[in-house]
């Protein structure tokens, strides 16, 4: 049964997004989706300033099985990117929800609104 | 609906994560795939084969027909309880399996298929005994009344946890050197595997299977999925089936040259095609130099042309990404080659394919 925290937003393709107080959205991949990867150890982030269409591949996750694409979740800039996911791939395993990827400023507010919950979540992923 | 090994209940009670793997629900890992990975390099893990399919060959003419059937040849095999790796090729040369062979008797062999080839590989043989009009009954003992489970239990300390629990087979398996067996009461006890590590192949009645992996569970052995033994053979520099050759690929171009037997009289299946072509690939390793991860598929750019990984991975031991390659002949050991992944350049050194054998690195 994997973890999925009420206070977050979702997508299908199991990224996990924050909003901040600042309007920015910081995201990662889903407790459920680094089960099914198992062990990470490669990431490779998106650079700060690039501009993403919402799902469009924006980031790479690759465990000792397979490498996943993460979809950007919402459309925006990247404003900031989580350096000690690519030096410990792992945290990714340890905890999904505090070894975040980037954080993206959203192009509409509004986009997130069209996320799913935690509940809606849960029940596509299981 | 997928098939299930006489050990699925046992994998699922100790949480494994289940993957269909070739229409199988196997465990492709227990948590996390490096400490299983680690626990067979530093002590001692064990995996559930049972998806392979041991098959049992008895009659006058075992020998004439093995040495017909497969490329690497059985007058090898001249100790009871020997081992011997081969593949089995068609006409064409191409791999249809690849494949242990005990040799126990003169009338009396043992050969272990993969999961996914068993019932191709089972119907050529049986076609080519026909048609050699040769005396061999073929059996498979992984389905059915007769079934076998098969359990390996690979790393430095497997021999000692096996004779732990299983202390009446010790006398006759202690003496094991690498690639032998040894038949005890129910158990056919094999020092082979797929992992680089010493160890033990055990075969025993299906019905017993979970009563021995749960002993050993109880003394301390790890269980494995199907993720380690994957980084470990790729460690190791062991073939995969279905990805560093299929009934495509000539043996000589997949670094299995070394178990074909061209320089007899002896004819087999596929050794005309592979005289008249002679090698086109060498099969090599390759280290990945940048940060990323190499994987099957992915072009390699040669200064002698492109080639072709075949499996790729994270090296646990290592720390950094491996791969086993297709290359042109002209590629060195050591050359600098690039690897194109996602559209991205990356630089990779060529080695020799083995890369970690019996607890650590070696290159």
């Amino acid at each position: 049964m994997s973890n999925v925290p009420a206070n977050l937003k979702y997508t299908a393709s199991h990224e996990w997004l924050l909003l901040n107080a600042d309007g920015t959205v910081t995201v990662g991949i889903t407790d459920h989706a680094q089960e099914a990867l198992g062990d990470l150890v490669f990431v490779e982030l998106p650079e700060v300033g690039a501009s993403f269409e919402a799902e469009k591949e924006i980031a790479v996750v690759e465990s000792v099985k397979a490498a996943a694409d993460v979809y950007a979740p919402l459309a925006g800039e990247v404003t900031e990117v989580n350096q000690a996911v690519v030096d410990a791939p792992e945290s990714v395993n340890q905890d999904a929800y505090a070894a975040w990827l980037f954080k993206l400023k959203p192009t509409n507010a509004a986009d997130l609104d069209a996320l799913l919950d935690a509940a809606a979540y849960q029940a596509i992923s299981e | 609906m997928l098939k299930k090994t006489i050990l699925n209940a046992a994998h699922r009670a100790l949480n494994a994560r289940m993957v269909d793997f070739g229409g199988w629900d196997m465990p492709v890992n227990y948590g996390s795939q490096i400490e299983e990975h680690h626990a067979v390099r530093n002590d001692c893990g064990m995996f559930d084969v049972s998806h392979m399919c041991p098959v049992d060959m008895v009659g006058a003419d075992c020998r004439p027909f093995l040495s017909r059937l497969v490329a690497n040849d059985v007058a090898k095999l001249k100790v009871s309880g020997k081992a011997l790796y081969s593949a089995m090729l068609n006409e064409a040369g191409g791999v249809i399996d690849d494949l242990i062979i005990y040799f126990l008797t003169d009338t009396r062999f043992r050969i272990v298929v993969n999961a996914g080839t068993a019932e191709k590989d089972l119907a050529w043989m049986q076609a080519r005994a026909a048609e050699w009009q040769m005396d061999v009954t073929i059996t498979q003992r992984r389905d059915g009344d007769n079934a076998l489970g098969i359990i390996a239990v690979q790393g430095p300390n497997a021999r000692a946890k096996v004779w732990q629990v299983l202390p009446q087979t010790k006398a006759a398996t202690e003496g094991l050197k690498a690639f032998f067996a040894a038949e005890v009461d129910q158990y056919f006890i094999a020092s082979t595997g797929y992992t680089g590590e010493d160890g033990y192949e055990i075969m025993l009645p299906a019905a017993e299977a979970e009563a021995l992996w749960n002993a050993l569970n109880a003394a301390g052995v790890a269980p494995c999925g199907l993720g380690a033994r994957d980084t470990l053979r790729l460690e190791a520099g062991m073939n995969l089936y279905g990805q560093d050759m299929d009934e495509t690929v000539s043996p000589l171009d997949a670094g299995l040259a070394w178990t074909v037997s061209l320089n007899t009289e002896r004819d087999f299946v596929g050794k005309a095609a592979l005289t008249a072509a002679g090698q086109q690939k060498q099969f090599l390793g390759l280290l990945l130099l940048d940060k990323g991860v190499l994987r099957g598929h992915q072009k390699v750019i040669t200064a002698h042309g492109d080639g072709e990984i075949t499996s790729g991975s994270f090296s646990p031991t290592l720390q950094q990404s491996i791969a086993l390659a297709r290359l042109p002949l002209g590629v060195q050991i050591g050359d600098e080659v690039e690897v194109d992944i996602r559209g991205k350049l990356l630089k990779a050194k060529v080695t020799k394919p083995v890369f970690a054998r019996n607890g650590k690195a070696v290159i």
